[in-house]
């Protein structure tokens, strides 16, 4: 196991109280491993990547309690310098706006050496090391791009240097916050699949936050859905695809434009993520969820309802909860789950 | 590189052209002259021949063409014509009083630029912290005492409780540096409290940008990051909000020169309004405006040197 | 013109302009109430002790303007008396004298006060109460200030909403307009203003505000750019609500809370500037009390044996205090209003 988080809680000091951002979040990613985490715009994705470098918005955020072994150690032991060493070593992290990520008045080659003499290497070295990730990740004229500012490049060939910088320390593991979401789609593609390259070349494992199912579908081995700072459900990406339990991660399918459900009326989740300084009491996914019934709206859920290998943040499989119908109700309806993959591929 | 400082400065010709005819508005326009003559004659009910006087010493007697000349043509050929109360040439006076204020005026934006920065990257090093709060509220203080109080007072502390230095006077060469010591010092802390705000607001803008969260994830010490990320990109405001200033050190500080005693031109401006001086008010409004336009093109011009973003072309 | 100058000149009419605005003023404060924003704004000021201290400090030296300007005038004399005069006029010494003294300072020789023990903060030269001299002050740095900020505000906000509402042609002549004027240095323009308006209240609020505007103006003009995009801009257009109506209806409340901070800020910048104006001699009038004026003579003042250092105190001190709560302030609000824009 590389990396196990264990009841993640980031909270930030808000006007209008303390607002749980990440409100409890385990999940755990594999050596050499892809694991996605999605989830709509809001619900703590981005919180949970920047606490595991220990890099939430300071003063008004703070990580509250949990754990975060990486290698079997806490890095939430670490102080501020020992964190130090490892960001951009053992971890890197990648961000969505490449337009804003990388110091405008720096040349790339500068702010690539930088990560390696962060970490002790030498000039020469970092140079040489430089150019050769340039060549890498694919930019035509790497000695040239080495003098060049960030705002003579394009977006996608700005991500492609966040993704030299990142890998220029050789890391465990890479966090990709979005990677592919401010770019062009034919970009998005040839991004994932360097991504994608490069980890079955050097062995890193990937944490790949994002809130597209057909990227997820394309390039994970396992997910975490999350809704509203909780992780909701866990699980192989072709079980999860195959069949989604939480009425949430259905939801999500369901507004995915689908080839073999032409003719149908889009189905979308309505209703936006409550405000995270006020969960509902409940479930928290209670409000814009069709199957869900009083006992939903009071008592919150638990991950492992049933203790079964595929844990799920819902009443429905709760054996405890009264009030249950006998069977899963989509079971009555039209199925949805055809062919899951292909939809999301779309 | 060239061209486009040429740009720039065809870019003020127009500017350059409504301030020309706004002055010119300003002093014949508003208010007609035998109003203005009464105004500014201290006698109650003056005499036809004391308006007719009065107008004749500030050149309100000549006809309209004529001081439109002398407004528009006059004021671009430098050619500012002689005081109206000493008569002396304008030009050649404004030539004396460009060195001492030039000199005092550099001196306090030097220092005073220099302390501002290095307590601004003071309160953003600790920024939230006691230390960050007390520099603001301090600069707060400093800011809410007006100028002439720190210039009074602090000459009466320095100078005649502490004798760090003459009350006031002037010397060329070498003597001039006792003088210069006390209205330094003091031009210094009177713009302290703005500066220290504003660079500090710099600073923090950078150090809340992607690129900070960026170079921390990269594993990058933190006094690395303020130093190198952050001071470059907010050295950047910094320059453009300063280069502007230097152009019109040259007019000096009228408060502090004239209590100094400093022969420069911010004391030639208060006498003149002393003496009711049109002429030369007139000549240093125009020099003023026309500094500060340079200092326009001077801070585009640094602009494009510090901001890799900015093209040339 | 005249019939206007008598109609001002009666009691009745100066007793009732402050009341009114004092009125005004306190209607648009519980007003405000109402609005959630606001609403919100207050308690976070409530809960401020540095923001209650500063609104305190600033209510204070209202109060006392609002009193120098309720009073009566003597028939005869034409002189008028005021609240403040009747509670704090003390009997005029001949010369210096210190605080709390009995007897004045220096020349020709020492001699006795007829108020000995209560002049607080001492006598200037001409034997008034200097005490008395810096509560006169507060009116007229009121006046300077309000009016100037009532001239620059309407001004400044109007041409900024054409410029920013309309752009293209409006916004560049705007533009052009702006930036030949904040050509000329400030001081500069002050100068030229009074010396050919002649002094004034009046003449001195517009020397004030003829550069002070362009801050306002430019500063509303990028607000309203930003607004003019918005989805609730562009959906009034498209249902054809006229351009009057949404930036009075939709823009404006939104550009309310930056205007409010500005002027909040902007009033200690003209408190200090009328001092500046004074000492070169071109502030208001040397008979209308104005901190200004006190530390203006008092600049040989220290340079005296024994040293008369409390009309410079007293005046500087005062100046501060109000500058002092209206920065306060004016930060406060900003942090109250919008968190966002904290700094
Ligand atoms: N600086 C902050 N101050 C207060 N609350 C914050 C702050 N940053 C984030 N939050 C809260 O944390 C929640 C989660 O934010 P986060 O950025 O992790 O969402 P996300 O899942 O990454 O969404 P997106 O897809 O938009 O990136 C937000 O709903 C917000 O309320
Ligand atoms: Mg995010």
């Amino acid at each position: 196991m590389l990396l196990q988080v264990e009841n993640l809680k980031t909270y930030f000091h808000t006007p209008r109280g303390i607002a749980k951002a990440v409100d409890g979040v385990s999940f755990s990613v594999e050596k050499g491993e892809t694991r996605a985490i999605v989830g709509e715009s809001g619900c703590g994705k981005s919180i949970t990547a920047l606490s595991l470098l220990q890099l939430v918005p300071e003063p008004a955020g703070y990580i509250e309690s949990g754990r975060i072994l990486f290698e079997g150690k806490d890095l939430l032991d670490r102080t501020w310098e020992q964190m130090r060493e490892v960001r951009g070593d053992d971890i890197s992290m990648i961000f969505q706006e490449p337009m804003t990520s990388l110091n405008p008045v720096y040349t790339v080659g500068w702010q690539i050496e930088e990560t390696m003499r962060a970490h002790g290497k030498n000039a020469a070295t970092a140079r040489a090391r430089a150019l050769e990730l340039l060549d890498r990740v694919g930019i035509k004229d790497p000695s040239g791009a080495l003098r060049q500012y960030p705002h003579e490049l394009s977006g996608g060939m700005r991500q492609r240097v966040m993704i030299s910088i990142a890998l220029a320390n050789r890391p465990k593991l890479l966090v990709a916050d979005e990677p592919t979401t401010a770019l062009d789609v034919t970009v998005q593609a040839q991004i994932l699949a360097l991504i994608r390259e490069l980890q079955k070349e050097t062995g890193m494992a990937v944490l790949l936050i994002t809130h597209d199912l057909g990227i997820v579908a394309e390039v994970a081995d396992t997910v975490s859905v999350m809704y509203a700072g909780q992780v909701v459900e866990d699980a192989p990406t072709r079980e999860l695809f195959k069949n989604p339990r939480h009425p949430y991660t259905r939801g999500l399918f369901a507004s995915l434009p689908a080839r073999n459900r032409r003719g149908q009326d889009l189905a979308t989740l309505e209703g936006v993520v409550p405000d995270s300084a006020a969960w509902p009491k409940g479930c928290r996914f209670a409000d814009r969820c069709k199957y869900a019934w009083e006992s939903c709206h009071t008592i919150a859920p638990t991950f492992h309802p049933n203790g079964s290998d595929r844990p799920v943040r819902c009443h429905l499989y709760d054996p405890n909860i009264s009030g249950r119908p006998s069977r899963l109700p989509w079971l009555t309806e039209l199925p949805v789950t055809a062919d899951l993959v292909e939809a999301a591929k779309l | 590189m060239l061209s486009y400082i040429l740009r720039r400065i065809l870019y003020a010709i127009p500017i350059l052209l409504g301030v020309l005819f706004v002055t010119h508005f300003l002093f014949f326009g508003i208010s007609s002259p035998e109003v203005i003559a009464r105004r500014n004659l201290s006698t109650r009910n003056p005499k036809p021949e004391q308006i007719k006087q009065w107008l004749t010493d500030h050149g309100y007697d000549k006809p309209a063409s004529e001081q439109l000349k002398r407004s528009t043509i006059d004021m671009m050929s430098f050619n500012f014509g002689k005081s109206d109360t000493t008569g002396e040439d304008i030009w050649s006076r404004i030539k004396q009083g460009a060195l001492p204020s030039l000199i005092v005026g550099g001196l306090v934006f030097l220092i005073g630029l220099a302390i501002a920065l290095l307590t601004a990257i003071i309160a953003a090093y600790f920024r939230g912290t006691y230390v960050d709060a007390f520099i603001t509220f301090f600069c707060v203080v400093l800011m809410s005492v007006v100028y002439i109080v720190y210039v009074i007072g602090l000459q009466f502390v320095l100078g005649k409780l502490l004798r760090l230095g003459p009350i006031s006077g002037w010397d060329t060469g070498l003597g001039m540096l006792k003088f210069l010591a006390l209205p330094v010092v003091i031009g210094v802390i009177s713009g302290l409290g703005a500066d220290i705000r504003l660079y500090r607001t710099f600073l923090l803008d950078e150090t809340n940008q992607d690129y900070v969260r960026t170079a921390r994830a990269k594993g990058v010490a933190e006094q690395w990051i303020l130093f190198r990320h952050v001071l470059k990109n907010a050295l950047m405001p910094v320059i453009t909000s300063t280069v502007a200033a230097i152009p019109t050190l040259i007019l000096g500080s009228l408060v502090l020169e004239s209590f100094f005693g400093i022969p420069g031109l911010g004391n030639y401006l208060v006498d003149a309004i002393n003496g009711q001086d049109f002429s030369v008010v007139r000549a240093m409004v125009f020099l003023g405006t026309l500094l500060t336009i340079v200092g326009l093109i001077f801070t585009d011009i640094a602009y494009a040197l510090v901001d890799p973003r900015v093209r040339l072309e | 013109m005249e019939s206007l100058e008598k109609f001002f000149a009666l009691d009745f009419v100066q007793n009732a302009i402050p009341c009114l605005i004092v009125a005004l003023l306190a209607w648009a404060l519980i007003r405000a109430r109402r609005e959630p924003l606001w609403a919100e704004a207050y308690r976070r000021l409530g809960r401020n002790p540095v923001a209650v201290a500063a609104i305190v400090v600033i209510g204070i030296y209202g109060l006392v303007a609002f009193l120098d300007s309720i009073g009566t005038t003597d028939k005869v004399s034409q002189d008028r008396t005021t609240v403040i005069d009747r509670l704090f006029e003390m009997p005029k010494e001949k010369t210096y004298s210190a605080p709390f003294a009995s007897m004045t300072t220096g020349e020709p020789k020492p001699s006795a006060l007829k108020a000995p023990g209560r002049h607080i903060m001492g006598t200037d030269g001409v034997g008034a109460d200097v005490f008395y001299r810096t509560l006169k002050g507060a009116r007229t740095a009121f006046i300077i200030s309000g009016l100037t900020t009532l001239i620059i505000t309407p001004v400044g906000l109007i041409l900024g909403l054409i410029a920013g509402y309309y752009g293209k042609f409006w916004d560049d002549i705007i533009q052009y307009v702006y930036t030949v004027i904040s050509s000329i240095p400030g001081i500069l323009m002050q100068i030229a203003l009074v010396l050919v308006l002649g002094k004034g209240i009046w003449q001195i609020c517009i020397a004030l505000g003829a550069a002070r505007w362009v801050g306002m103006c430019r500063l509303i003009r990028g607000e309203t750019l930003k607004h003019r995009d918005r989805e609730y801009v562009r959906a009034a257009k498209a249902l054809g609500v006229s351009d009057l109506r949404i930036l009075l209806r939709h823009i404006l409340p939104n550009l309310l809370p930056v205007i409010i901070i500005t002027v909040t800020l902007g009033f200690s910048g003209l408190a200090l500037s009328e001092a500046i104006l004074s000492y070169l001699g071109i502030g208001v009038d040397a008979s209308m009390g104005s901190w200004g004026n006190m530390i203006d003579s008092a600049r040989d003042e220290l340079a005296r044996e024994p040293v008369i250092w409390w009309n410079l105190t007293s005046a500087s001190i005062a100046l501060f205090v109000l500058v002092l709560a209206f920065q306060t302030l004016g930060d406060a609000l900003r942090d109250a209003i919008d968190p966002r824009l904290r700094s």
